[in-house]
């Protein structure tokens, strides 16, 4: 799976728990808690769907490294497998 | 016979849509079963029977906008034979004629009986008079209702049915008028009065994350957990703040069960009750408020959750505020508020050290309890929440708040 494949998850996992959000104006590179109401019961929730579609577990100690949508592809990336991934094409 | 009237599911509700019907008749219920879905201005709501016998007669079918206390079905209590329940109902019949008339208008002189009235012209519409009072009142033309009554008559049945069928409803609309009438009932009846205290939160989190390292993500517990713990425990020792104030006087609720404000994504909140929360484990009370979160978004709740609740906690900390200065829900007495946690410089042991810190607040009922035990109530929460490990099991100093 490369990286536009994970956003595309990221994403997916993410507009099931915010139905209201636009995947298209979804800023990369700005915070996502800024972009999108999540309260804390939200983004257990949505670290719950990526554990489920990715069977990646964040531990709680990463969870301020996951600000922006890049910072979680990244470190969906790195987590599964750890190969350098594939740029989005 | 026992006759299942249309419950009230929360302060502002004086009418509910009948939906749906989970049992016909001849089915055996007992206790707790979910019997239909209602739809209040706030969500749908699977409404449970709270007794134990067969369904002799569905008396509404849905989709039908009913006010609240009608008889919407009729059951036979365990060992009744449908003929002593049909004796009794034409007893009742009796007692209370139907308000629309039922029976035919008695013909003018000189017409021909003969003419059955199927065949009257379409321009003449057979409607009772509680029916056009009522199709005025809903704004309804009844020229354009299908009568189901004698002669093609317009019943207020059809009135009603036609008013719930069309109109979607403005979901969005309804819940704030909703929240408008039970809050400014609140605030006309009820004699705040407002505390609030800042809670060191240290022990709690230091202990949270020491809990959940080693846990997988679908086994953590949040904040929220300990926080509606010690709540919950608290009140066994305060109990004045859990329960109901009803015709003049302080009625203590049976058990502790906190109605959790959750927001929906729609807009609007919604305050279901996680039941028994003194006695759950942090792990049963995250599946449960879990559990609760998600049909509440999904608009699947049940009717004991939408009125058990004794009191309510609400949390605004992740949308950023400090102070929660709470409307009570009626009949409620008490509602419990928390903020945001932040970073604050702390003294402890004569020291200034960075600390993780929650305004806890409370509004409570005058008529129910005063400022001292209010106080003490809060600083019993922020006692609790320095020994984290303790709230993992209801500690046996306290007495049990069941009645």
């Amino acid at each position: 799976m490369n990286d536009h494949d994970l956003r595309e998850v990221v994403i997916a996992t993410l507009c099931r728990i915010a139905p209201e959000v636009a995947p298209g104006e979804l800023r990369s590179d700005a915070p996502l808690r800024d972009q999108v109401d999540l309260d804390s019961m939200d983004w257990l929730n949505f670290l719950v769907g990526l554990h489920g579609r990715l069977g990646v577990d964040i531990p709680e100690a990463d969870y301020r490294k996951l600000v922006t949508l890049d910072d979680v592809v990244a470190y969906l990336a790195a987590r599964r497998g750890g190969t350098p991934s594939m740029p989005a094409p | 016979m026992i006759e299942f009237k249309l419950p009230s599911l929360g302060a502002e509700m004086d009418e509910g849509t009948l939906l749906e019907w989970k049992v016909k008749p001849g089915d055996p219920v007992k206790k707790g079963d979910v019997v239909a879905v209602v739809d209040t201005s706030k969500s749908a709501i699977d409404v449970e029977i709270w007794e134990t016998g067969t369904v002799y007669e569905l008396v509404h079918q849905p989709p039908e906008v009913l006010p609240v206390g009608t008889v919407i079905a009729l059951l036979l209590e365990p060992g009744e034979t449908p003929e002593h329940a049909e004796m009794e109902r034409r007893r009742m019949a009796v007692a209370m004629p139907p308000p629309a008339p039922s029976a035919p208008a008695p013909l003018p002189p000189g017409s021909t009986p003969s003419r059955p009235a199927a065949e009257a012209p379409a321009a003449r519409v057979r409607v009772s008079p509680a029916a056009r009072k009522r199709a005025a009142d809903l704004g309804l033309d009844v020229a354009v209702i299908a009568g189901t009554g004698p002669q093609g008559a317009v019943t207020i049945e059809d009135v009603e049915k036609a008013a719930a069928r069309p109109a979607p409803k403005d979901r969005a609309a309804e819940m704030r008028r909703a929240i408008g009438a039970a809050m400014a009932r609140s605030k006309r009846e009820i004699p705040h009065y407002y505390l609030a205290t800042d809670i060191p939160l240290a022990r709690v989190t230091q202990w949270l994350a020491a809990r959940n390292r080693d846990r997988p993500v679908t086994e953590r517990l949040l904040l929220a957990v300990p926080l509606l713990k010690a709540v919950a425990l608290a009140l066994r020792k305060y109990p004045e703040f859990s329960g109901f104030f009803r015709q003049d006087r302080f009625v203590p609720g049976a058990g502790v069960h906190l109605g959790v404000a959750i927001s929906l994504r729609q807009g609007g909140l919604i305050a279901p009750a996680l039941r028994d929360v003194d006695v759950l484990s942090l792990d049963a009370l995250m599946r449960a408020l879990v559990d609760l979160v998600a049909r509440a978004r999904a608009l699947t709740l049940r009717s004991s959750e939408m009125t058990d609740a004794t009191i309510t906690v609400t949390n605004l900390g992740d949308e950023g505020v400090e102070l929660v200065q709470g409307v009570i829900y009626p009949p409620q007495v008490a509602l419990v508020g928390f903020g945001r946690v932040t970073e604050r410089p702390w003294v402890e042991n004569g020291q200034v050290v960075v600390m993780p810190v929650v305004t806890a607040s409370l509004a409570a009922d005058h008529r129910a309890s005063d400022g001292h035990r209010g106080a003490l109530f809060l600083a019993e929460i922020a006692r609790l929440l320095q020994a984290p490990e303790t709230l993992d099991t209801a500690s046996p100093s306290y007495p049990a708040a069941r009645s």
